[in-house]
């Protein structure tokens, strides 16, 4: 029950328009320290929500989170979050993004000199030393994610938070990502937890994968442990039988999860309707794209 | 990157094509089109209107004879200029008198009340028309400065505080299209009720014209400035949430470099306005300035009067023109977005 961070069947509900909507309901997950923790589910599902909750972001309406045996109850920068679309400062150069995270954490403990050489050094590890000056709309977008990890590998976080974090990058730049950040991780050790709608990549970063059951009430669906030793090479890995099978399990989850139980007792009383309520149908398009 | 691919394959290619590239559309072509947007369509519309106006000022017959043509206002321009050189010499030499007066009365050993006197005497000539100049731009920098230092922070804490937002909004709706002329009388009142003092600083006529710039320079700044700073970039506020800046930090480091932009679009408008109203408040309040320098010609009614107005109302509209310029270059220095297109 002591793990290093405990998300304690958490419930939350936003006050919408149309009346209350619980969006997660009793989610609950033990993380150690130093663990890969990928959160995958189908958008809309909650997870974001999760995240902003572990960091602080959003206070959740039931249960709550327990950090190294301490209540959660507002951001800090022992939860660093590295956001969807990087949120670097426009007006800043890539140096002074890093920078303005190292003043304010290492305000107290570290001098002037020591401060700036831990800003170069975590530009150092995510490969960005050659851009220091560079205002972030002159960066490619993989470097603008490079700068925003390196940002918050510099809050030295307990745990680090990452939304998507190559989400909007191309191909071959979100694998150069995911080998700097397995890289990373293997020499910081960090506990990271990372939300992903990459299957691979949820794969081959994580030592386990929480799969989130389809909302409204989401709430962890069945958790995959990936027993694959460190370091991981994605060439060697695609030929492995063991890659495959937790590649097949986390795509197995996700198709059967289209379809709740509930919604099946939906769809065949709609199925019945089919030709006179062409409307209900139009409707529900969930429905009509889960029995497709 | 991509600029050395280009230049490789220019290079690569047949010389023929890249004569061909250099002559028509690159450099010759590229350089004349300039030229045309850049100089000759403004000159053309330039002369297009002098013309214009020539012809139909021709037509007009006033109590104050013909309206003036482009000459007649040059030529006044011009007569405006020299009665300023007049002036100046004048000045001078009244203090070159006065300090004769001054000497010789020290050397014959006269009481020193009565040096004193000498030396506070005064010049009072007229003011001419580039003294009105100076004096207009002064108020109303100084009733915009005041302004933007009261306007800045409201729409600041406005745009970060719904609650103050709501309960501000409604006296900004009300007072923002309220005319200048009627402020004045109100501050006239005020300012002379409150404003006594043995040994003014400041004139009351330019207190009540910086006043009234002031309070119609307020609005479009706080309006804009509140929605720059309520349009911050949510992510960029949870960053500052997860580090915890404080409230200073946070303003200094996030708000107000992302609504820069926005505060400046709010300074721009209020000094064109600034700018109108002073004009208006002078030619009303007889206070010193451009608006009185019009009054007193169009009362004046000479046959030079009406193309001095024109004089002048060509250069407040040029120094509106420079004023606008003028913070348009001052927001590309501030701003930290080059590339932002300013107009
Ligand atoms: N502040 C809010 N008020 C009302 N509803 C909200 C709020 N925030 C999130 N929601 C709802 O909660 C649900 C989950 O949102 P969330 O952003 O966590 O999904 P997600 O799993 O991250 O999706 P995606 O993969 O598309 O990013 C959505 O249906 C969303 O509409
Ligand atoms: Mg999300």
């Amino acid at each position: 029950m002591n793990s290093y961070l405990n998300i304690d069947h958490i419930s939350i509900t936003f006050p919408t328009d149309n009346g209350p909507l619980e969006v997660l309901k009793s989610v609950k997950l033990n993380v150690e320290q130093g663990e890969f923790i990928s959160l995958i589910g189908h958008s809309g599902c909650g997870k974001s929500t999760v995240l902003n909750i572990v960091a602080g972001l959003l206070r959740a309406t039931e249960g709550g989170v327990i950090l190294e045996e301490k209540e959660v109850t507002e951001p800090g920068p022992d939860r660093a979050v590295v956001f969807q679309h990087h949120s670097l400062m426009p007006w800043l150069s890539v140096y002074d993004n890093v920078r303005l995270a190292v003043d304010q954490v290492f305000k107290r403990t570290k001098s002037k000199q020591e401060r700036d050489e831990w800003t170069r050094h975590n530009l150092e590890l995510v490969h960005m030393s050659h851009a220091l000056e560079r205002k972030p709309d002159e960066i490619s977008g993989g470097m603008k994610q490079r700068v925003g990890i390196a940002r918050a590998l510099a809050m030295e976080p307990k745990v680090l938070l990452m939304d998507e974090p190559f989400g909007a990058l191309d191909s071959l730049t979100r694998t150069h990502m995911q080998d700097s950040l397995m890289e990373i991780q293997a020499r910081l050790n960090n506990t990271v937890i990372m939300i992903t709608h990459d299957v691979d990549e949820a794969v081959l970063l994580s030592d386990r994968i929480v799969m989130m059951s389809n909302g409204p009430s989401a709430t962890v669906g069945d958790i995959l442990n990936v027993d694959l030793p460190r370091p991981r090479d994605r060439l060697a890995l695609a030929e492995d039988p063991a890659f495959n099978h937790y590649r097949a399990e986390v795509v197995k989850f996700l198709h059967e999860r289209h379809t709740k139980p509930g919604a099946t007792a939906t769809k065949k009383s709609s199925e019945q309707n089919d030709e006179a309520d062409q409307g209900a149908d139009q409707s529900r398009p969930g429905l009509k794209l889960a029995s497709g | 990157m991509s600029s050395t691919a280009l230049s490789v394959k220019t290079f690569n290619m047949p010389r023929k094509d890249r004569l061909l590239e250099h002559l028509s559309s690159d450099r010759f072509g590229r350089g004349f089109s300039r030229f045309v947007t850049g100089l000759m369509i403004p000159a053309v519309a330039l002369i297009v209107f002098l013309g214009l106006w020539d012809a139909g000022a021709r037509n007009v017959e006033t109590s104050l004879g013909v309206l003036p043509g482009p000459a007649k206002v040059w030529e006044q321009t011009v007569s405006l200029y020299d009665e300023h050189r007049q002036e100046r010499e004048k000045e001078d030499a009244f203090y070159q008198r006065l300090q004769k007066r001054l000497d010789k009365a020290i050397a014959a050993g006269k009481p020193q009340e009565k040096i004193e006197n000498i030396k506070n005497r005064q010049y009072t000539g007229r003011a001419t028309f580039f003294d009105q100049i100076l004096t207009s731009l002064w108020t109303v920098m100084i009733g915009f400065v005041i302004a933007s230092a009261v306007a800045i922070p409201i729409g600041i804490v406005c745009g970060m505080s719904a609650t103050l937002y709501q309960a501000v909004n409604p006296l900004i709706q009300i007072f923002k299209p309220v005319s200048p002329l009627a402020w004045l009388p109100l501050v006239t009142m005020v300012v002379s009720a409150l404003y006594v003092s043995e040994d003014p600083l400041f004139a009351k006529s330019f207190l009540n014209s910086a006043i009234t710039v002031t309070l119609c320079c307020l609005w479009p700044t706080i309006i804009n400035t509140t929605v720059g700073v309520s349009g911050v970039d949510k992510d960029l506020l949870n960053v500052s949430r997860v580090l915890r800046l404080n409230w200073l930090t946070k303003t200094v480091k996030i708000v107000l470099p992302s609504s820069v932009p926005m505060i400046f679009t709010g300074l721009r408008l209020s000094l064109g306005i600034g700018w109108m109203v002073l004009i208006a408040a002078e030619m009303l309040a007889q206070n010193p300035g451009l608006g009185k320098f019009v009054w007193d010609e169009f009362q004046n009614g000479s046959s030079n009067s009406l193309a001095r107005i024109m004089v002048a109302v060509l250069v407040i509209g040029f120094i509106g023109f420079l004023l606008d310029r003028g913070m348009l270059m001052l927001q590309r220095w501030v701003s930290w977005d080059k590339s932002a297109v300013l107009r």
